[in-house]
């Protein structure tokens, strides 16, 4: 166990100090940092002067160390286009990711979940045929066409919902929510929805999958020998089995959604990191990339840590094969 | 993915002489049959494939098929802009699905949209297999660390959604390409971006099974002739495990162009010079909120109706290869 974990955690530090180092070269040598800092009557000696204080003279392993340094202590340098520090904007920016994000998780788990069990405990009903084509069609629909045909009906035709930004929100110390006024659910309902359907469909597809696995087991066809009712085989035997794989993936899927959520941040305007980011690339702004880059690469790697710990800690089949490697399935 | 399960019929065909010419006729008229027979049951991917090959020839021909010329400023009529469908614009000329703000028909400007979408996504999928495929049979041959080297890269790629990898690498390379050049290296950017989020899952397919193959008869016995390792893992191991790759390619086609349309909707693809069907998504939502609803709505559909069947061609093909999953 001991084994396992510091083996990971290494694994995870190992990701993070690639993707700092990806950073750390789009930082230095993508144009000139000097040239991006001040403005054009700037002479010479001044520029020397200033490359030199800023360290950009030192050997390249003092410098990337440094730039570790930095993003440790939360700092990746000045934004170019807003002339602001990348860690603020981030900061300021967080929440409505983050907020967009688990809202999306939650519907996509239960919904997804529901729809999974109904439609491996009615295989062959009109619903889950339904249900199956759907989730077919929502693979194959980009995110952002959900988007934009949720707007033109729910914004543009009917006017119930707003098409873009956050509503009114809230401020909490630095935390901002808008999950407190009327103006701020309402804004959240499209982008969440939006978010939330391809998610959907993945754990709706997983849980019935599983589900119908566990249901051809011994152990189920015991419980029915044994006269028990079909709710109890199903949602008390069944469903508690399938719920390994199915919290795994939602896990992991939780980073995709925060990934996801810079398309659906575009659609909607949504005034989060992934908007921010999908600027920042448009206006080859580097320090706002490169910060967005290492904070996502953090959020996934601690994903990734927390639901690999965890898978380990609910199978215990798991302890006995991790001898060797962690890879293959 | 399950392989060791369908190393069936080529891996025993021939001896290894033989098999360096005869494979590729061997394997298709293995295949060729059973798949032949398991398509004609069923109608949905019949449609399917109608569908597909309606898309490519309308993308490859599109120059002749298109009744007008989207791209050609001389022939645009301004006045035409915003010509709703089925109707005849102001210069009396009728467009089948409307014109854009510009005037150019929406119907011409899909094909060549497809076009694009359909190059990019070719050019991504066969990009991420060559890499994938070469260096899944080196970390698999090979072993050792070149095997440790490739799979821990592999789990880096691994950790990240395919679409954030693209837009990274997209994001990346536009940074380090000069702004002068990005409309005219865009379409090149986002092969190098989609291929290289893709690479991983056909490396390590191809590094399982060829750790199986690795350890054949047939494979010992070229090595005992002394044939080069390169030239083994060409002819002799390659054509065993590109079954599974050719599925991965399929199904990773559709996610290759509904990828290329989400960078392109974000303002980071193709070009609205050059757009493809993303693009022209991205042009028409500017128009949405003002009732035009034509401009984005159609390339919308062209884009669902092409994933949708490509989807569906691949999961057919998972399913008829792969009889373990019935």
């Amino acid at each position: 166990m001991a084994a396992f974990i510091v083996r990971r955690l290494l694994q995870s530090i190992l990701v993070m100090l690639v993707v700092a180092f990806v950073a750390f070269l789009l930082f230095n040598y993508v144009g000139d940092p000097i040239n991006n800092m001040v403005g054009q009557e700037t002479t010479t000696l001044e520029r020397d002067a200033l490359r030199e204080r800023l360290g950009l003279n030192d050997p390249f392993y003092v410098q990337f160390l440094r730039f570790v340094g930095n993003a440790v202590q939360g700092e990746f340098g000045i934004s170019y286009r807003l002339a602001r520090p990348v860690e603020d904007l981030l900061a300021e920016r967080l929440p409505a990711t983050l907020e967009l994000s688990i809202v999306s998780a939650l519907i996509a788990m239960g919904v997804g979940l529901a729809m999974g069990v109904y439609t491996a405990l009615n295989r062959d009903g009109w619903l889950s045929r339904a249900f199956m084509f759907g989730s077919l069609v929502g693979v194959s629909l980009p995110t952002f066409l959900i988007g934009i045909l949720l707007i033109y009906v729910f914004a543009v035709e009917l006017r119930w919902l707003p098409s873009f930004g956050r509503g009114q929100v809230v401020h909490i110390g630095w935390w901002t929510t808008g999950l407190l006024t009327a103006s701020g659910l309402k804004a959240l309902i499209m982008p969440s929805i939006t978010l939330a359907l391809f998610q959907m469909t993945l754990i709706m597809r997983l849980v019935r999958a599983e589900m119908l696995e566990v249901l051809r087991t011994d152990y189920i066809k015991f419980a029915r020998a044994r006269g028990l009712t079909n709710r109890a085989i199903h949602f008390g035997h069944a469903l508690k089995n399938t719920m390994v794989p199915v919290i795994t993936i939602t896990g992991l899927q939780l980073g995709a959604i925060i990934a996801f959520a810079i398309i659906t941040e575009t659609v909607f305007q949504w005034p989060g990191m992934g908007l921010m980011f999908i600027q920042a690339v448009q206006f080859a702004d580097i320090p706002v990339m490169s910060g967005y880059l290492v904070l996502i690469a953090f959020f996934f790697v601690v994903i990734n840590l927390v639901v690999d710990l965890s898978y380990y800690a609910v199978d215990p089949r798991l302890r006995v094969e991790s001898a060797r490697g962690a890879g293959g399935h | 993915m399950t392989i060791q399960d369908r190393d069936g019929p080529p891996s025993h065909a021939a001896p290894a002489e033989e098999l360096a010419v005869g494979p590729p006729g061997v394997f298709a008229r293995a295949l060729d049959s059973d798949l032949w027979h398991s398509f004609k049951r069923s109608p949905v991917t019949v449609i399917a494939a109608v569908v597909t090959v309606l898309f490519l020839v309308g993308a490859l021909f599109a120059p002749l098929l298109a009744p007008y010329d989207p791209f050609d400023p001389a022939t645009l009529i301004l006045m035409d802009g915003f010509t709703p469908p089925m109707t005849e614009g102001f210069s009396g000329n009728v467009f089948w699905l409307g014109t854009d703000d510009q005037g150019r028909d929406i119907f011409s400007a899909i094909l060549y949209g497809a076009r694009i979408s359909l190059m990019v996504g070719f050019a991504a999928v066969t990009f991420g297999m060559v890499l994938g495929v070469s260096l899944g049979l080196l970390a698999g041959y090979v072993g050792g660390w070149v095997d440790g080297l490739i799979m821990r890269v592999a789990d880096i790629f691994l950790s990240f959604p395919t679409i954030l990898i693209a837009l990274l690498v997209d994001g990346v390379a536009r940074a380090v390409v000069p702004s002068a050049f990005h409309d005219t290296l865009a379409i090149y950017v986002l092969i190098f971006a989609i291929g290289v989020s893709t690479w991983v899952q056909y490396a390590r397919t191809v590094r399982g099974s060829t750790l199986v193959e690795k350890n054949k008869e047939y494979v010992q016995a070229a090595r005992v002739i002394g044939i080069h390792p390169g030239l083994i893992m060409l002819r002799h191991v390659l054509p065993n495990v590109m079954g599974p790759v050719l599925v991965i390619a399929t199904i990773g086609l559709a996610l290759a162009i509904i990828t290329e349309a989400t960078l392109s909707f974000l303002g980071i693809g193709a070009p609205p010079t050059r757009p493809s069907l993303g693009t022209l998504i991205r042009i028409g939502n500017d128009f949405l909120f003002s009732g035009e609803w034509w401009i984005t709505f159609f390339p919308g559909i062209a884009l669902l109706v092409l994933a949708l069947s490509v989807n569906l061609l691949g999961d057919w093909l998972r399913d008829a290869l792969n009889p373990k999953l019935r």
